[in-house]
């Protein structure tokens, strides 16, 4: 038994097989997550608009994810003659792998992480800025009007809401001291209006509409408008490519749920710190934080038409970037001069 | 530690790989790709080499943002493959030796040749140091106190940048019709719906 765990903790293979089963562990409850959270979605619309929503396959309906995984899977796999086949092919991949590989840094419970690296929210910032390459890729490649003229939008509208996010980390790591996700949620224990979206109030506003921008997310689904760009950058894509789309899109917004969460919802700290709430694991809370987020990205899309291009961008530079610069200043100096300044 | 090696030498050779490849390649999407995973494995060096900081760093600023807008430019452009090779033997030497000096400054730079012959010794032993706190904090240290001034300068001169480039692009044309969202929001009621009262069968 020994011999055993000191295979797994010192041997480099035993090291090796702990993290990939560490990321199993990760993504497979993540891809199942994606999938439930298509059929939340279509639930939440329908009865947004008084229908029914998926109701035939399975009980409630709850096998039609799997069925509709099952019918992408089976097409066929078009790639247009006049497409650049190898980044048409690779631009899914790379769409779909940045939404899973963000999910290293994140702590589901104290201490339930697989890197617990120093710089974790500087991490999430750079994965979350490559996800614009999937798309992008796959406008060029396509080499068709549509695709292009949605990749480019989509482009110009990620790299604009990112710089306000930018900033929103900064405020919250003014507040933390670190930029170790771990220290940040520890950094919120206490009582539920003690979590940062209560303080940072407009910047946990801010963050959500850029998530919904960055996820290209009604009201800022530009990107693929159907009645202007038939599906956008997706226009050209079929069966898997296709769907590695739709689930990095997914995947993408639990994430960002799950930043949100972490950064201004307390991670895995339940809302009240006594005794029967403190005995439900963390996770749990944190799924339950998450799935209200998600819940907040569905009533969004059933609620709100849809942004004008250039108000979309008014409101990414001319009214986000300046107020997430000033309240990055005035936390500054709250911090300094009411002698908050987290202790390093 | 056979891991970190292997993931070293990885990193390592797709980095040199994939920068003779930002060169060699003829389409130029294609060499801005190469380059952009060129930072990805400069980054991940740098993670190996415990500098997590400012590998994350490279990746937003560099991949992130700059090699956004490099990809942009040039899959908006009609480029014509074989105009771009042409004048590839004749720009061949001035190419070459430009290389070979900056190949000889890194040498020196190293110590490898020249009197500075202590520095490579150094490098060799730098590895992941264990620090008292983590890099990031030790970077604002510094930046923030002995190169202030430089860092304020940095600042300045990219503001010039930007200001210039703004200056270049705006042009005020007449008969541009703006939206002023303040004036929208503030249009009473009584100026933006009449409510008619229709007469059965009568029209308005």
């Amino acid at each position: 038994m020994a011999d055993l765990i000191n295979f797994f903790t010192h041997h480099w293979l035993g090291q090796a097989i702990v993290i990939l089963a560490e990321c199993l562990a990760v993504t497979i409850p993540l891809l199942v997550a994606v999938a439930y959270m298509t059929y939340a979605d279509r639930k939440i619309w329908a009865s947004i608009q008084l229908r029914r929503g998926p109701n035939v396959v399975g009980p409630f309906g709850l096998l039609q994810p799997m069925a509709d995984g099952l019918k992408l899977l089976l097409k066929e796999t078009i790639v247009p003659s006049s497409a650049n086949g190898v980044l048409f092919i690779i631009a899914p991949m790379i769409a779909f792998m940045t939404a899973l590989i963000a999910w290293a840094v994140v702590p589901f419970d104290n201490g339930w992480v697989i890197a617990d690296i120093n710089v974790g929210i500087l991490y999430l910032f750079a994965i979350s800025s490559l996800g614009v390459y999937g798309v992008i890729i796959a406008g060029w490649a396509s080499n068709s009007k549509y695709a292009f003229l949605g990749a480019l939008r989509s482009a110009a509208q990620m790299v604009s809401y990112e710089v306000s996010i930018g900033f929103v980390l900064i405020t919250v790591l003014l507040c933390v001291g670190s930029l170790n996700l771990t220290k940040v949620v520890l950094a919120q224990s206490g009582w539920f209006w003690s979590w940062f979206w209560l303080p940072l109030l407009p910047m946990f506003v801010i963050f959500f509409v850029s998530a919904l921008a960055e996820t290209n997310r009604t009201p800022f689904d530009l990107p693929m408008s159907e009645a202007e760009l038939v599906q956008g950058f997706q226009t050209e894509y079929s069966s898997m490519p296709f769907a590695l789309f739709f689930l990095g899109e997914y995947a993408n917004m639990i994430l960002l749920s799950a930043l949100g969460s972490v950064l201004f919802l307390g991670g895995w700290m339940s809302p009240v710190p006594y005794a029967p709430f403190t005995l439900i694991p963390g996770v749990i809370w944190f799924a339950l934080k998450i799935a209200f987020l998600l819940f907040v990205f569905s009533w969004t899309k059933g609620t709100l038409p849809r942004y004008r291009y250039d108000q979309l961008m008014r409101l990414g530079w001319k009214v986000f970037l300046p107020v997430s610069l000033g309240w990055v200043v005035l936390t500054a100096a709250v911090l300094q001069f009411g002698g908050w300044v987290p202790k390093l | 530690m056979i891991l970190q090696a292997l993931a070293f030498y990885v990193f390592a050779f797709v980095v040199m790989a994939s920068a003779a490849m930002v060169v060699v390649s003829r389409n130029p999407v294609y060499s801005v790709l190469f380059l952009i995973l060129a930072f990805f494995n400069a980054a991940a060096l740098f993670v190996l080499i415990g500098a997590e900081f400012i590998a994350m760093i490279l990746i937003i600023v560099y991949v992130g943002a700059v090699a956004v807008l490099f990809l942009f430019v040039v899959m908006m452009l009609d480029i014509n493959l074989t105009a771009l090779r042409e004048g590839f033997l004749k720009y061949l030497p001035i190419g070459t030796i430009i290389g070979v000096i900056l190949f000889f400054e890194i040498l020196l730079g190293l110590g490898v040749i020249g009197s500075n012959q202590s520095t490579l010794a150094a490098l060799g032993k730098a590895g992941p140091q264990v620090l008292p706190i983590d890099n990031t904090r030790a970077i604002g240290r510094v930046l923030y106190t002995q190169y202030f001034y430089l860092f304020q300068v940095a600042g300045v001169v990219l503001l010039v940048a930007m200001i210039g480039a703004i200056v270049l692009t705006l042009r005020s044309r007449p008969g541009v019709r703006r939206q002023r969202i303040s004036e929208q929001l503030y249009r009473p009621k009584s100026d933006a719906v009449t409510v008619v009262k229709v007469p059965t069968r009568g029209g308005v």
